[in-house]
């Protein structure tokens, strides 16, 4: 991997100096320092970015450059613009959209940065990133025992992807323990403590790539949810039942060999450290009828915390999940409609409720948010920050003759930073409410009718 | 319960309309007739009686949750699962492949659908309905479902035999009886769910058609017949019963025309209805448990043919000569047909569970497997006291009651009662069997006490009404008045014992709640108790172990375990298993028991010849839990000495006791299931002021601390101990 690494980036070195790039190098990177985070399984780095126009023409955007082992990783993207100084700090969110480049190098993927107004020539601007990777923390050794601490490599580069120049950089990695097994050092690199320090360097040519590997112990709950199905089913009766249909796995080295309960209950310490057991779902404030339960039945270990803010749900699989092991268990919960569903000012009805998973410090390799609208709804349209794959599809639930129209939302690669508010919109007559009831009452009333036509209705072929 | 107030109610109504006509019109219209009374008030009874005997099995529920129960009903509800999955076809040509590795199982022939069925339609008709309910949700409800159906069967039965009077309290006694409670629990999925439904239901009708001499009825009775077949193996019962309740008739010279009618047609249609179930097949033309009802069938035909030609002779001499040679000549032939057919091996000989039941020494014998299931013990008499109560003291009464007016009718359900109470004393599980016969027994036996004292009761104040407001009565009136007045404190006398007839029901009512509660709502799945602060703790091990299996072991993984958790394992774990609870195969089961008591590079073998990857043993060492493999295992040592005479049952005891401490046999010591359940158990301390290694199940401390395994490693261990399951090593090179 690592030869492969190099390899590519002498390529990218020997390619960039070959080619020049007209438009891109109108900016440059006064001042960059980036802060990755490699507490837990999510790896978070923060961009603080000084760009400066140094064209002759207003620039609009910016573009952010991903090596091609990132970018399919990449959950997500935010930029922030930083305004006033100091203390009158103001941030401002700006508009990051992926994007293609016709004469990327190898495969380099790219996020175009809208600045708020086009950059004058001469002017600079302050930029905060933050980008969140996922899956990136390789495992090694691939398998591990009880006994044994979980070790992970980090790849990246010593100095920052961009297809600009940067003038000075300095990179901060944060290891969650201060084992260290190794780290690559690129001068001048340093660390102490949990901090790893690569740089200041100076006056790095666009696209330079430094790769690093850093090899460390991370025993925080490499939480996967391979698969997350949640249905949010609005009735107007006056709740939401929202079931979500886990299926998690345990994303870090796998286990190998025994299973040992006397070394797991009594040296709990230095047995499975890189194991999990407990989990925590953060649910909205006044949920009620909260279960949680497998295909085989209901699991007992969980404890729910109810507040004003937001409800908490303790809980734990059947068994501690080692590396490799999963677990598939649903959890359903009820809320008061009046919290999240409201008439729009047109007439319509929106549902305002949050994205993402509720599990705290977790992957989604593939979410599925299926909203079910009440019967006889129409014209559904969701509402949402980020693009997801959306269709629509036809539920029957109890008492259905038409069924209710399904709102289907579908995003892989989730992360908790993507626990925002959505909306879907859709018209819906009152008088609907009614259907089922009537149609209990009709049946009722069917049953006496029946009866009443037998007691005097005569069958006997025979008078007698 | 308030049937037996009924018949007094309707009369004291009857005298109230005098008085209400006179007074308030408005009334007079809306007042029903006491007919209509009566009727209203039996409906509303039999209605809450229904629903009584719907929510008093649902304590399973309420104290645990809604989930399959025990054993055999997983793999009801698994093959409930597939029958709604693929339909009915597949279902029916099912192979299964999962059970009896390497043999598999043919389901669809080796199953009573019955069950299947009815929670499959159950089901297809609720989503007809649109109420898209869960199949788990219906496979748990079935039971009490059919348990208030049989309610209602038992309320006609007992209005067939008695009186509605007697009809009622037979409903509501056989509501909430703990002999029939303890299989119906919501959440016990099994055959005798519906089996005692359509066994009430085909001897009803059977009287029915026998009282009645009606086609109809037989018809009836016989489709009856054929639901009760293709739900339980119980059937064998009936089919034997019918029989030998009509030979009763004709040898008390009951014989009638429509003895006739009800039992031919009962018998021909029944018998080929029950051939179109496939795990039956041509059993009631060629097994020797179903010749007894061909016997008596021929019989009636000779009766019908003597009755005929007495009819034509009409002449006593003659018949009495014709009779002789006929009857001596159908014997012969007779006998000579079933020594062919024995001998030429057409007629299949009993199977030993008949014999069993016959002979309750019988299995303990010659068949291990039967002997070692729990529910295959003799009974004992604290378990009928447990499951009758108070019936078991009305059964007698009820008896003389019926002997007091001898019918078609009550001959049957004597014979049934007693016929059945035998077997119940066979076998535990046969209780189930016998007790909607005691409790229609003692209904009688309440209901004609009741109206007894009650009538006494109100002859007395009638006397003392007409005597008062009208001076004189009619003749009638005052000879009973004398008759009564000759034996004083009579009405104190019945009014003493009609409340103490009160006083034991409710008794009973209590007695049957708190069984159910407490005895028969756990779903031996998950485990309870009580912690030190009287808190209650959960023990769902063996849930955790199956979730394991399923969720972190390869989709084709066999799993070796004794055989009662095989059906667990494939309904839940959902992996291939070598033995089941379907102890079809004696030398397979024998194989697995002489794995399990074998040293381990012996039992290595045996496992590698069955591609065993993981071995699972139920552990309660730690927890106590009393129903473990330890406890179990000399069953394991017996059936697999039994098939392999290396096993030896002296080997594992020591001067004949079964111990698992420091004096336990050197075999025992090192036998694979003692290695599996004791490994590493050594290092724990289990309790307070106890040595580290302390058995809580059995009390010692235990005599092989240091457990090596070469063969096997530990794969999973449960949270309390419970399960245990470990990994079959591949075999190592060969250098």
């Amino acid at each position: 991997m690592a030869a492969r690494i190099w390899i590519f980036s002498v390529v990218v070195a020997v390619f960039l100096s070959i080619s020049a790039f007209s438009s891109a190098q109108d900016l440059q990177i006064v001042n960059a320092e980036r802060r990755i985070d490699l507490s837990s399984h999510i790896v978070k780095a923060f961009l603080t970015l000084k760009v400066e126009n140094i064209g002759k023409d207003p620039a609009a955007e910016m573009l952010l450059a991903f090596p091609p082992t990132q970018i399919k990783n990449l959950a997500m993207v935010q930029a922030l613009a930083i305004t006033g100084k100091k203390k009158k700090k103001t941030y401002l969110p700006l508009d990051v959209k992926p994007t293609e480049q016709p004469d990327a190098p190898n495969d380099t993927g790219y996020y175009r940065v809208k600045f708020i107004s086009p950059l004058g020539p001469g002017e600079t601007v302050s930029l905060e990133v933050l980008y969140i990777l996922t899956h990136s923390l390789e495992p090694f050794p691939v398998e591990i025992t009880q006994s044994e601490s979980q070790l992970v490599y980090y790849h990246d580069s010593a100095v920052i992807l961009s297809p600009y120049h940067i003038k000075q950089q300095t990179t901060f990695v944060k290891t969650p323990t201060t084992r260290v097994e190794s780290f690559t050092s690129v001068e001048p690199a340093n660390r102490a403590g949990k901090e790893i320090k690569y740089g200041p360097y100076e006056n790095r040519a666009s696209y330079s790539y430094t790769p690093v590997i850093i090899h460390f112990e991370n025993n925080s709950p490499f939480a996967v949810v391979e698969e997350l199905v949640r249905e949010i089913e609005i009735s107007h009766w006056g709740s939401l039942q929202i079931t979500e249909n886990y299926r998690l796995t345990h994303g870090g080295a796998r286990h190998k060999g025994v299973f040992s309960r006397v070394d797991y209950q009594s040296k709990r310490s230095v047995s499975g450290a890189s194991s999990f057991n407990a989990l925590l779902a953060v649910l909205p404030p006044r949920v009620n009828s909260v279960y949680y339960r497998d295909n085989i039945g209901n699991i007992s270990t969980s404890h729910l915390r109810t507040g004003f803010r937001k409800s908490e749900l303790e809980f734990e699989p059947r068994y501690p999940l080692f590396g490799g092991w999963s677990a598939t268990f649903v959890i359903g919960y009820r809320v008061p409609l009046e919290d999240y569903l409201f008439e729009a000012s047109d007439g319509r009805r929106y549902l305002n409720f949050t994205f993402g998973c509720p599990l705290v410090e977790t992957i989604v390799n593939k979410l599925t948010l299926k909203v079910v609208l009440p019967e006889g709804s129409k014209d559904p349209s969701a509402v949402l920050p980020f693009t997801v794959n959306q269709e629509l599809e036809v539920k029957y639930s109890y008492l259905d003759i038409v069924g209710r129209t399904v709102v289907v939302l579908q995003k892989d690669n989730v992360v908790p930073t993507h626990n925002v508010p959505f909306q879907v919109y859709y018209t819906f007559n009152p008088i609907y409410m009614l259907a089922e009831p009537f149609m209990l009452v009709t049946a009722f009333f069917l049953v006496f009718v029946a009866s009443l036509a037998y007691v005097h209705i005569d069958l006997n072929i025979v008078r007698k | 319960m308030g049937g037996k107030s009924e018949p007094a109610k309707s009369e004291s109504m009857a005298t109230k309309p005098d008085l209400l006509n006179t007074s308030f019109f408005s009334f007079k219209s809306l007042k029903l007739k006491t007919k209509q009374q009566e009727l209203l008030l039996r409906i509303s009874i039999l209605g809450l009686v229904y629903i009584l005997a719907f929510i008093a099995r649902l304590f399973s529920v309420l104290r645990y949750e809604s989930m399959i129960h025990e054993f055999d009903p997983y793999f009801n509800y698994r093959t409930t699962l597939f029958l709604t999955e693929k339909g009915f076809y597949e279902f029916w040509n099912w192979f299964d492949s999962e059970s009896w590795y390497p043999l598999g199982r043919i389901i669809g022939g080796t199953l009573y659908p019955g069950l299947m069925v009815t929670a499959a339609l159950i089901y297809w008709t609720l989503r007809f309905l649109r109420f898209f309910v869960h199949i788990r949700e219906v496979c748990v409800l079935t039971a009490p479902f059919f348990a208030s159906n049989t309610t209602l069967v038992a309320y006609f039965f007992g209005k067939e035999l008695w009186d509605t009077g007697a009809g009622l309290v037979a409903a509501v006694l056989i509501a909430i009886c703990p002999g029939y409670i303890s299989r119906s629990v919501a959440g016990s999925y099994d055959n005798e769910a519906v089996a005692i439904f359509a066994l009430l239901l085909t001897f009803y009708l059977f009287v029915k058609a026998v009282n009645t001499g009606s086609l109809a009825w037989a018809l009836a009775s016989a489709f009856g017949y054929f639901y009760m077949v293709s739900a339980w193996g119980g059937y064998v019962f009936i089919i034997n019963l019918v029989p030998l309740y009509v030979l009763v008739l004709l040898i008390t010279g009951r014989y009638s025309m429509r003895l006739y009618i009800a039992y031919n047609c009962m018998y021909i249609l029944g018998m080929l209805l029950a051939m179109q179930i496939r795990f039956v097949g041509f059993q009631h033309v060629q097994s020797g448990e179903h010749m007894g009802a061909m016997g008596v069938f021929l019989l009636m035909q000779v009766f019908y043919f003597l009755d005929w030609v007495k009819y034509q002779l009409n002449d006593t001499k003659l018949f009495q000569t014709f009779l002789r040679i006929t009857v001596t000549s159908a014997i012969l032939v007779g006998g000579v047909a079933v020594g062919v057919g024995t001998a030429s091996g057409y007629i299949s000989p009993w199977t030993g569970r008949f014999y069993s039941l016959l002979d309750p020494t019988y299995a303990k014998d010659h068949i291990p497997i039967i002997a070692s299931v729990s529910e295959h013990q003799p009974t004992a008499w604290s378990s009928f006291m447990f499951d009758y109560h108070i019936l078991l003291f009305l059964f007698p009464a009820g008896l003389y009651f019926c002997f007091k007016r001898l019918t078609d009718a009550t001959i049957f359900i004597v014979m049934y009662g007693l016929t059945s109470l035998y077997f119940a004393g066979v076998m535990v599980r046969l209780i189930l069997v016998a007790t909607p016969a005691v409790c229609l027994i003692s209904a009688i036996a309440v209901s004609a006490t009741i109206k007894n004292l009650t009538s006494l009761l109100r002859t007395k104040q009638k006397v003392s009404q007409t005597g008062s407001t009208k001076g004189a009565g009619s003749s009638k009136a005052s000879s009973k008045v004398t008759l009564d007045q000759s034996q004083p404190f009579q009405k104190n006398g019945a009014i003493a014992l009609l409340v103490g007839v009160f006083y034991l029901l409710s008794r009973y009512a209590i007695h049957c709640t708190w069984v159910t509660a407490e005895a028969y709502s756990s779903p031996s799945i998950v485990l309870a108790a009580r912690g030190a602060h009287g808190n209650r703790i959960i023990f769902d091990d063996y849930r955790e172990a199956y979730y394991w299996l399923r969720q972190n072991t390869a989709t084709d993984a066999k799993i070796m375990s004794w055989w009662d958790y095989g059906y667990q394992i494939t309904a839940m774990g959902n992996r291939t298993v070598i033995v089941d609870n379907n102890t079809w195969n004696n030398t397979h089961i024998a194989t697995v028991g002489r794995a399990m008591s074998s040293y381990e590079d012996e039992a290595y073998d045996i496992m590698r010849s069955l591609d065993v990857n993981y071995v699972l043993v139920v552990f309660g060492g730690v927890t106590g839990y009393s129903s473990d493999d330890i406890n179990k295992f000399l069953w394991m040592v017996r059936i697999g000495g039994g098939v392999f005479p290396v096993i030896k049952e002296p080997d594992y005891l020591v001067n004949g006791e079964f111990r698992v401490d420091k004096g336990a046999s050197p075999k025992m010591l090192n036998c694979l299931m003692y290695k599996l359940c004791y490994y590493r158990f050594g290092e724990l301390t289990t309790e307070y002021g106890k040595p580290p290694g302390y058995d809580r199940a059995r009390g010692v401390e235990i005599g092989n601390k240091d457990i090596k395994l070469e063969h096997l490693e530990e794969a999973y261990t449960t949270s309390n101990w419970i399960v245990r399951i470990y990994r079959v090593k591949p075999p190592t090179n060969r250098l």
